[in-house]
């Protein structure tokens, strides 16, 4: 699904700092990939890099066979199967609820309304916020702006969908909402890479887990071996200080 | 509900009856401060034995035209008969060609069988017209209108050619900015007029075309002047949209134009309501810089009514009243259009 070959990424601004260093990995369908490290270990930015939000400096990126650093890949088509959840929602804060679901819908898959508008609905049921489909996000809960995003993403029917700290940004009592609806994204199949720090999900519901450290993967495995027993002293030493 | 006595609450009410009070006390010296300096104003101008004379306004704005209906064959006049709304005046020369000349209101100056030579007044009739005042107010909003589009769709374009990646169109718009807003407006004026002007008109002269009128110059260096800073208003409300929002219409698959058209334009026009407005105000102003290439907007147009009416004082006064007319119009929009966004 999912075939990552040897990137790298430099960024300069504001100063010099290696993010990726030689990162390679392969996801399948239907996998659910837990990606954690300390911060500024280059996890977002292999997210980020995944569907090309930023642009890996060298190395392959085949997302289901096409390859995204390709200059001639159509990129907003590979988007367009590749979801994306944030860690700050980034709900359209002029477009309601329905709105912010139907409009990708509407302008890049090119459904009719009535089409977009159900897929919608069927979708808000899902996450169980179908009774605020004309509100506005700045009038929901952090929780419930999470959950309007993920549906926004499901929208589009992806194969893919990539969680950004999806419940760093949220007040302790509305994580179990989000992590529930991932939850049961997971137990349907859905293939799912999260960088999170919530180590209950990555224990509960990974396939596996990805340890990155100073923008390299520096330890993968499944979650017992994990996080009974590490083998990499820096995967030891951060387990030791988050748990 | 039990109502008990509130020692903290009591307290806090004279408080707002005496801040009440304080209130109405400086409205009081506002309105009398006003009203002092107009007292003032007024008293300087009889120190200068300064006429004021308000009557005379009116005319400027509507006045009563009277038109001359005139022969134009020599004959005599063969009949004067009632017609719809006035009278006919039929004139029969010696070869026996006849013409009927209709005088509206029926105002006739002539007898039949008078002898009448070419031009002769066969009657008058009176029609109510435009002053100048009115027509200058006219030709100044219908600039403001005109240019506003114009600026704002030049604006538009040169804000997102400004934060463009392709070098030609940044630098473009750079280059246009800087040279737009590093340069005094008259100076644009005159450049427009006495170079562009020039050399359009000639060139379509030499291909057989007719010339544009100098009013289109004129507004063209009012749209251009403003559209240079609207490209920063707009630049700088596209920028103050935080950046996940790009990244979200993005990781959604929509390319560039969608995700500027559906997501951020609206986002951005929203908040660039209020300083676009104060640059629109500002064109309003400025086009009264038009008068110096002819155009009889209406600072021109109170210039000449101050020449023949012979009281600068009243005039410049109405010319200014105007001007805060239409600003103030635009203003109160802004703020109709802000409100109704806020809504939504």
């Amino acid at each position: 699904m999912i075939d990552v070959t040897d990137i790298n990424k430099t960024f300069f601004v504001p100063h010099k700092v290696k993010a990726l260093v030689g990162v390679s990995t392969k996801i399948a369908a239907g996998e659910v990939v837990v990606v954690i490290g300390p911060s500024g270990s280059g996890k977002s930015t292999f997210l980020r890099c995944l569907n090309h939000l930023e642009a890996a400096d060298s190395g392959h990126i085949l997302i289901d066979g096409v390859d995204i650093l390709d200059r001639k890949t159509n990129i907003n088509k590979v988007r367009a199967e590749v979801g994306m959840v944030f860690q700050s929602f980034n709900l359209f804060p002029h477009k309601t609820v329905l709105e912010n679901i139907t409009l990708a819908q509407r302008v890049v898959r090119k459904r009719d309304k009535a089409a977009a508008r159900e897929k919608a609905m069927t979708l808000l049921k899902k996450v169980g916020i179908h009774d605020k489909a004309n509100a506005y996000p700045d009038n929901l809960s952090g929780g419930q702006q999470q959950r309007v995003a993920i549906a926004r993403a499901l929208a589009m029917d992806p194969k893919v969908m990539l969680f950004d700290e999806p419940t760093s940004a949220l007040d302790p009592e509305m994580i179990g909402e989000v992590l529930d609806v991932m939850k049961t994204l997971a137990r349907e199949g859905m293939t799912m890479v999260v960088v999170t720090h919530e180590m209950g999900f990555a224990r509960e519901v990974a396939d596996r887990v990805i340890f990155m450290d100073e923008g390299a993967i520096v330890e993968v495995g499944t979650p017992e071996h994990f996080f009974k027993n590490p083998t990499h002293d820096r995967t030891k030493l951060f387990l030791s200080q988050i748990l | 509900m039990e109502v008990n006595w509130d020692p903290m609450n009591a307290t806090g009410k004279i408080g707002v009856l005496r801040k009440d009070f304080s209130y109405y006390l400086w409205v009081g010296v506002f309105f009398l401060c006003l009203g002092g300096l107009i007292a003032g104003l007024y008293y300087s101008t009889k120190q200068i034995d300064y006429v004021w004379r308000w009557y005379r306004v009116p005319q400027y704005f509507f006045f009563e035209d009277t038109v001359d209906v005139r022969a134009e064959i020599e004959g005599t006049v063969a009949a004067i008969n009632p017609a719809d709304g006035g009278k006919s005046v039929t004139v029969k020369n010696d070869s026996g060609i006849s013409e009927s000349y209709f005088v509206p209101g029926g105002d006739v100056r002539v007898s039949e069988g008078d002898y009448i030579y070419p031009a002769d007044v066969l009657g008058t009739s009176k029609k109510w017209k435009a002053g100048l005042l009115l027509q200058g107010l006219w030709m100044t909003l219908k600039i403001s209108v005109i240019a506003t589009f114009f600026g704002m769709i030049i604006g538009l374009f040169g804000g997102l050619f400004r934060i463009s990646s392709n070098p030609a169109l940044k630098w473009a718009a750079i280059t246009y900015i800087e040279i737009i807003r590093g340069s005094p407006l008259l100076v644009q004026i005159f450049i427009w007029y006495f170079v562009l002007g020039t050399l359009f008109n000639t060139l379509l002269a030499h291909a057989g075309l007719p010339e544009i009128p100098d009013l289109w110059y004129g507004t063209a260096s009012l749209a251009c002047f403003a559209g240079a800073y609207v490209a920063e208003i707009v630049r700088a409300g596209i920028q103050s949209i935080h950046r996940g929002q790009t990244e979200a219409a993005r990781s959604l698959g929509m390319n560039y134009l969608q995700g500027m058209y559906h997501v951020i334009l609206p986002q951005a026009l929203r908040r660039i309501i209020p300083p676009l407005a104060g640059q629109f105000i500002s064109l309003i102003k400025d086009s009264s810089l038009l008068g110096i290439i002819a155009i009889r907007e209406l600072t021109k147009a109170t210039r000449e009514v101050v020449t023949t009416s012979l009281q600068p004082f009243e005039m410049w006064f109405i010319c200014a009243l105007l001007y805060l007319v239409l600003t103030f119009s635009l203003s109160m929009l802004t703020q109709y259009l802000e409100r109704r966004m806020l809504v939504s």
